[in-house]
């Protein structure tokens, strides 16, 4: 094989591992490292680096091979320097020949280190970085072809770490929406929260209602194995489920005792003007207008506003109306106290299958079984209920009881159906 | 005769002399490891290395560049270097490239070792 053959194979084979190389986005310093490699072994030089811009001035070196530890890490570049070599036409400048006034300014340490080429990496119109190359092992003086084989190589280099940039710059700017995605939110959930304690200030005998609402669907969706953006949907719902209230006659939702019939219809209206407010908005978590409007309907049928049953009910809606009926009984009303523990708990097992959802009501008591028996990080649900409610003797084994029954009903429908 | 196999590149010292067996082919990954081979050969006192290319079909480029590093640690620590039995295509490509300047070829192991029982100090590179 004739000479001249054998090194355009071997020019070839570098380039295709070059090409290869600089396609790799992993790690970024051995890609540089590697092409440095590879350039060198095409003409077996020995020595070089690669110095790429970390900002519009200065520039570090990624790669060195076969200079001396003394050799310099870091250049700068001027302006004026730059827009000197972006209008030099030759791919490579000699060390010892140039006019260049970067290479002027740095002859002494390249000379010293055995630099003689150097070889801006222009992509773009913009100088990403320098090739520093030392003489060729045959100690032949570089020829045209050599030039072209730098001039390829060095293109290619100067691309990989361009787009190594651009990846870089993209990821960045993910990150930044990322930030200010969850900023939003928290922005979105603070003044949902506030709206809670708008709804809530309206009604001046259940203040705090929707807040509770809101942790108490959370706690039994998160119970229920409900992933975390679910859960933080659910507890969206349970501020909001009320926000019908604000169209509600103030009077109404204030009176003191049992309202009559016409107010009573005008109060069942608050779940689907909570489903009109919420509707129109772009909610970042999904069936909050649906949660609301359905928080009122019952298994059986016989809730409100559509009478809808069972399977029609979305299951957030089953669980916000829990929440709501277990924090309405455990508060204080106009005309009536809080009912005892035992008595919520008889309430619940009456109304399971009927009015509550069995799986949301044994979700519950697991929770706050869990609560009180030690076996949950916080006890969310015994501050919210406050000092001495869950106290008694019976509590544990009145929500045991309650988990069984439901739990063996639920299993003996699966195994009848 | 003991041969180590030490990150996975087979040598063996005879008196002050490294023998280190390069690869089948000899690119990023196997150059290293003979690099680094030879390093601790020569930290650990060796005044010579014999790379043998018995094995080897294909030297690419990042080859040729992890060699001339060896070629230059040897250099500086005043230690010589002889290639052995190299396949007819890469004593073209060595010979090309300008390597075989500053290396001493040899057909088997034995040569190698004759040949460095004559040491001569290798020509300094620039």
């Amino acid at each position: 094989m004739e000479a001249s053959t054998h090194k355009l194979i071997h020019t070839f084979g570098a380039l295709a591992d070059l090409g290869q190389e600089v396609a790799n986005t992993g790690d970024f310093t051995e890609m540089v490292r590697t092409s440095l490699h590879l350039l060198l072994g095409t003409l077996a030089l020995r020595r070089g680096a690669v110095a790429e811009c970390n900002d519009l001035k200065n520039l570090g070196c990624v790669a060195i091979w076969g200079l001396d530890h003394t050799f310099l890490k870091e250049f700068s570049v001027t302006e004026q320097e730059q827009s000197e070599l972006l209008g030099i036409e030759s791919p490579a400048l000699l060390v010892k020949e140039s006019n260049a006034s970067f290479l002027q300014r740095y002859h002494e340490p390249l000379i010293a280190g055995g630099i003689e080429l150097v070889v801006p990496m222009i992509v773009r119109r913009e100088l990403t970085g320098f090739v520093l190359l030392g003489g060729k092992a045959s100690g032949e003086e570089f020829s045209a072809d050599d030039f072209e084989t730098i001039r390829a190589m060095v293109r290619h280099i100067g691309v990989g770490i361009h787009t190594h940039r651009l990846i870089e710059q993209v990821a960045q700017r993910a990150e930044e929406n990322r930030r200010l995605y969850e900023e939003l939110r928290a922005i979105y959930r603070d003044t949902v929260r506030a709206f809670a304690a708008a709804i809530d200030i309206k009604d001046k005998y259940t203040q705090g209602h929707s807040e509770r609402v809101g942790r108490y669907s959370e706690i039994i969706a998160r119970e229920m194995g409900w992933s975390e953006d679910e859960v933080e949907g659910i507890q969206i719902a349970g501020y909001l489920h009320d926000v019908g209230k604000l169209v509600v006659d103030r009077n109404i939702i204030n009176a003191p005792y049992h309202i009559d019939a016409k107010s009573s219809s005008e109060l069942n209206r608050h779940p689907v003007a909570g489903y009109e407010i919420l509707s129109p908005i772009n909610h970042p978590y999904a069936d909050i207008p649906l949660m609301a409007k359905y928080h009122h309907e019952r298994l059986d049928g016989r809730g409100y506003p559509d009478g809808l049953t069972d399977e029609q009910i979305p299951l957030g809606a089953k669980i916000v109306s829990l929440a709501d009926s277990f924090d309405a009984m455990t508060t204080d009303r106009p005309y009536r106290r809080r009912r005892s523990f035992e008595d919520v708990i008889r309430d619940l097992r009456e109304n399971s299958g009927t009015q509550f959802e069995p799986k949301v009501v044994v979700a519950f008591a697991r929770a706050i079984l869990n609560e009180i028996s030690g076996n949950a990080k916080e006890r969310r649900i015994v501050k919210m209920l406050g000092k001495g409610y869950l106290d008694g003797e019976r509590v544990p084994l009145l929500l045991t009881d309650l988990i069984a029954e439901l739990d063996g009903n639920l299993q003996s429908t699966a195994a009848g159906s | 005769m003991d041969i180590s196999t030490g990150a996975t590149v087979k040598s063996h010292c005879v008196g002050t002399t490294a023998i280190v067996y390069a690869s089948d082919y000899l690119n990023k990954l196997t150059g290293e490891k003979i690099e680094r081979e030879c390093r601790r050969q020569l930290d650990s006192g060796c005044r010579a290395l014999v790379i043998d290319f018995a094995d080897t079909q294909l030297v690419n480029s990042i080859g040729i560049s992890i060699l001339l590093g060896i070629i230059d640690i040897a250099e500086k620590s005043g230690a010589q270097v002889v290639f052995s039995d190299v396949n007819n295509q890469t004593i073209q490509l060595f010979d090309m490239l300008g390597l075989t300047r500053h290396v001493a070829l040899a057909k088997n192991e034995q040569e190698a070792l004759s040949t460095l029982s004559g040491f001569n100090p290798m020509p300094t590179l620039h």
